[in-house]
Formats: structure tokens, sequence, C-alpha cells
């Protein structure tokens, strides 16, 4: 399965995002497995609420964050991707 | 020596269990009912360990759901901002219970696999019926919605299962499966001549394992434990002594890992003498192996200390008579070759010679 525009990821039950407050950092928990997340990690992952498109999530992080949204892209499909692999990640559509 | 904030907690709520697995990771000296912890206790102990750094506690046992406050314990660890992990045969859950433990907040289930056909793992279980139940309980697990992952426990007698292990785990809707190749601690070392795979069978399940690894990419995540009496290098045990991980005994004795206590000069805390931060970051027992000033020269100037820490302390104990040595394991010990020969001895062994493990008289 591969990241399409019209693709809707979701965090799939049993994976969520925590704040970390002894290391003061956000981590994405999953079964055995912590991923800490730097603050673009972390705000891809923000985003995801399971109704929003890729390609909105792109726009709205390249509204935001004032960047080229080519580059947003490209970064959030290496992550996402990374996480379907893992099955800590799930795509609607 | 100054150490991280640990990571994962595995709480072992109570040694009892239905069943009678003959590699049972609990200790020969079983708990009874009367030495556990309270519900209070072990609410106590989850925010201790969230306040030091713990993101994920693994209930455990034997089998948890021996545990009536299982649900409240899920509830206290959730509140403590723990994710939640139950580890269980299965044995002891109803479709009510599942609810309620749903309805508690518990983020995720690990099923036990003795074998995957009933005849296998009854067997290897001690207990009949075991299997056909485990299987219903799957299904209620998938249908009220919980993430799962088998965990599939293999050894001479049960290889051959590897592959329809793996279906199986396709089949029921879990995301992940452990395939752990027996670990020869605690029960097992009692047995290790009925479980140890022969060389073959620790080869072809690695092969196994990665075949299946590219084919299932996004299905289905695969952890492997390795055979480590066949490996040239030891397991990295814990991540590293005291330094990820720590367990809570039943009666609230907190541990580097769950055979700590067969290394004899130790003593270990329990929750009722000291805070756990104290134990964790303090106590003689997890500073002992801590870091790397405690190994042999042959570890310490070893490339590859930090990736397996020296092995594991308590095979080290079992095998060299030296909780400070070299796990045999490593090619680079003295004693691996005299390791490898009674690891082939012990593969050519009988399979109708199990112990089971039993509770000690009253």
């Amino acid at each position: 399965m591969s990241i399409t525009p019209a693709s809707v990821p979701v965090l799939p039950r049993g994976v969520r995002l925590h704040h970390d407050r002894v290391r003061d950092t956000w981590v994405l928990l999953a079964p055995e497995r912590a991923i800490r997340l730097d603050p673009v990690g972390h705000a891809v992952l923000a985003e995801i609420d399971g109704t929003r498109s890729f390609a909105t999530i792109v726009a709205t992080l390249a509204g935001k964050y004032d960047a080229p949204p080519e580059r947003i892209a490209e970064d959030s499909r290496g992550l996402l991707t990374g996480l379907l692999n893992r099955r800590m990640l799930e795509l609607t559509e | 020596m100054t150490a991280r904030p640990p990571l994962a907690m595995l709480a072992e709520l109570t040694h009892r269990c239905p069943l009678s697995c003959p590699y049972c990771s609990n200790p020969l000296d079983l708990l009874r009912k009367e030495a556990e912890l309270s519900t209070g206790d072990w609410a106590d102990a989850f925010r201790q360990a969230a306040d030091l750094g713990v993101l994920h506690v693994h209930l455990s046992g034997g089998e948890p759901a021996s545990r009536r406050d299982l649900e409240e314990l899920v509830v206290a660890a959730r509140q403590a901002g723990l994710y939640t992990n139950l580890i269980t045969s299965g044995i002891g859950l109803t479709e009510r219970r599942l609810k309620a433990l749903d309805e508690a907040g518990l983020d995720h289930v690990q099923l036990s696999l003795q074998g995957t056909d009933a005849a296998m793992a009854d067997r290897i279980g001690g207990y009949r019926g075991g299997f056909e139940r485990k299987m219903q309980v799957a299904e209620w697990i998938g249908a009220t919605g919980f993430p799962l992952t088998l965990n599939a426990v293999v050894h001479r007698q049960n290889l051959h299962q590897l592959p329809e292990a793996l279906d199986m785990a396709v089949r029921i809707g879990a995301r992940r499966i452990e395939v752990a190749i027996v670990q020869f601690h605690g029960w097992a070392m009692r047995n290790r001549a009925a479980l140890m795979p022969t060389r073959a069978q620790a080869e072809e399940a690695k092969r196994i394992v990665e075949e299946a690894r590219k084919r299932l990419l996004g299905t289905l995540v695969i952890d492997f434990v390795p055979a480590d009496y066949h490996e040239e290098y030891p397991k990295s045990c814990m991540g590293g002594w005291g330094s990820t991980g720590l367990n809570i005994a039943p009666d609230g004795t907190v541990l580097p890992c769950h055979a700590a206590q067969t290394i004899p000069h130790l003593s270990f805390d329990t929750v009722h003498d000291r805070p756990l931060r104290e134990i964790w970051y303090d106590s003689a027992a997890f500073n002992a192996y801590r870091g790397d000033d405690w190994m042999p020269e042959l570890c310490r100037t070893c490339d590859r200390k930090h990736i397996d820490h020296g092995g594991c302390r308590c095979q080290a104990l079992a095998l060299a008579g030296d909780a400070g040595a070299t796990d045999p394991v490593c090619a680079k010990s003295p004693l691996h070759a005299g390791l490898r020969a009674k690891a082939e001895a012990f593969a050519a062994g009988p399979d109708d010679n199990l112990t089971y493990r039993t509770l000690p008289p009253a």
C-alpha cells in the first residue's frame, strides 16, 4: 500500500501520541514500541485525525510553517510509509 | 555511571496460572496468592513508575487474568499515564471481562501460543481444552477491537509449526507476532533436553522469519528471538542491565530482569522498602551490572560491548558459574565450544520427558 494525495491516514487503535513529561518530548506509543518524535514528526502526526487526506495535511502544514509543499510531502511520506510498514498507521482510502 | 530513566516495566501481577508450561519464565520458587501485592500497592507502583519515566507497563504473570482486580489495575495504570499491555494465555478471560478491560482503557493484548493445534498446545501448556478456549478468546479480542500480538514460544517440539503460526497470526488479524525460541532460564533449564532446538531448526527458523518479514511487510510485524545457544553472539539481555526496563515480582520485589533472583549475591528491595526511584538509581542490585565497569577484560575491550552488553548475567551465572563473566553464548568466550557441544547433546534428547511447572506444596 502506498500513500497518494487522496489517502486518509489514521492512527489505529493502540497507537497514540503521548507527551513524555519526564524526557520532555513527544512520543508515539504502540505495542512494544515508543518512537521519540522530533518537532517535525510531531507536527505531521498531530494533523492526522482520520478524516483529512494526505493532500490536505500537506497543505495545512505548508501554510502553518511557510514551507514548500513538495518538501513537506516528501518528508511526511517518508515518515508515514515507515509507520505503515510497522503497522502503526492505516489508510482509510 | 549515570543511569537513564527506564522505558518499560514488567508487572508480574501473580504467579498463579492455569497452564504449566515447561519453559515458564517464573522462578522455581513460585509465590502464592497470599504474598501478592494489593490493588492499592500496584496502583502506587504504577504512579511511581510513570513519574520515573516508564512509558509501557506489561501486565503479566503467571496469568494476569487470575487477578480478580485486573480491570481496576488497568484503570490505575492508565490513570498514571502508562501504555497498558496485557500478556495473557487467554485462560480466565471472558467476553464480559474483555469488555470491562476495554472500558478500563487497556491498550493492547498479547496472546501466548503454545502450538497451532490442540494436540500440541494442550500438551505443552499442560492444560486440556486450553487451545480451543484460546481460539475463542482470540475471536473476542478481535470483536472487542483490541490490537493483538501473538506470542509464539517455539522449541524443538513445535518449531515445525512456525509457518502455520505466522499464517494464523494473519488470519486472526494480529498486527504483530513475537516468535521467541525458548530461552533457557527458570523452568526451561529443567527441560533443556526436551526443548533444545537442533542447529538445523534454529537456522530454518531464521530463514522462515526473514522470508515472512518480506512477504508480510505492512501486514504483520515479526519480532524474533533466536535460539541463543546456537548463536555466535549473545542476546542484548534487557537492552543492558538496569538501562531500559525493570520488573516487579508479585510480592513487590523490584528486579532488573525476571531471572535476577537466581544471582545469589544480590539482594533486592521491594516497593515496601524504598521508593522505586531510589531502587532504580541507587540500589546496589541495579548498579551491579550497569554500564561497562563491571565487565571482564574480554567484554570491556570488545567493539560489540554496546551492542550486546556482554550478554545475559543470569545465563553467565548458570553456565559459567559467575554472573560477571562473558555470556558463554559469545564465540569469544572460552566456554563457547563447550556450550555448543552441550546444545547439540541436548538437541538429541528425548521429547517425552517434560517437567511442568508446579506450585510448591502448601
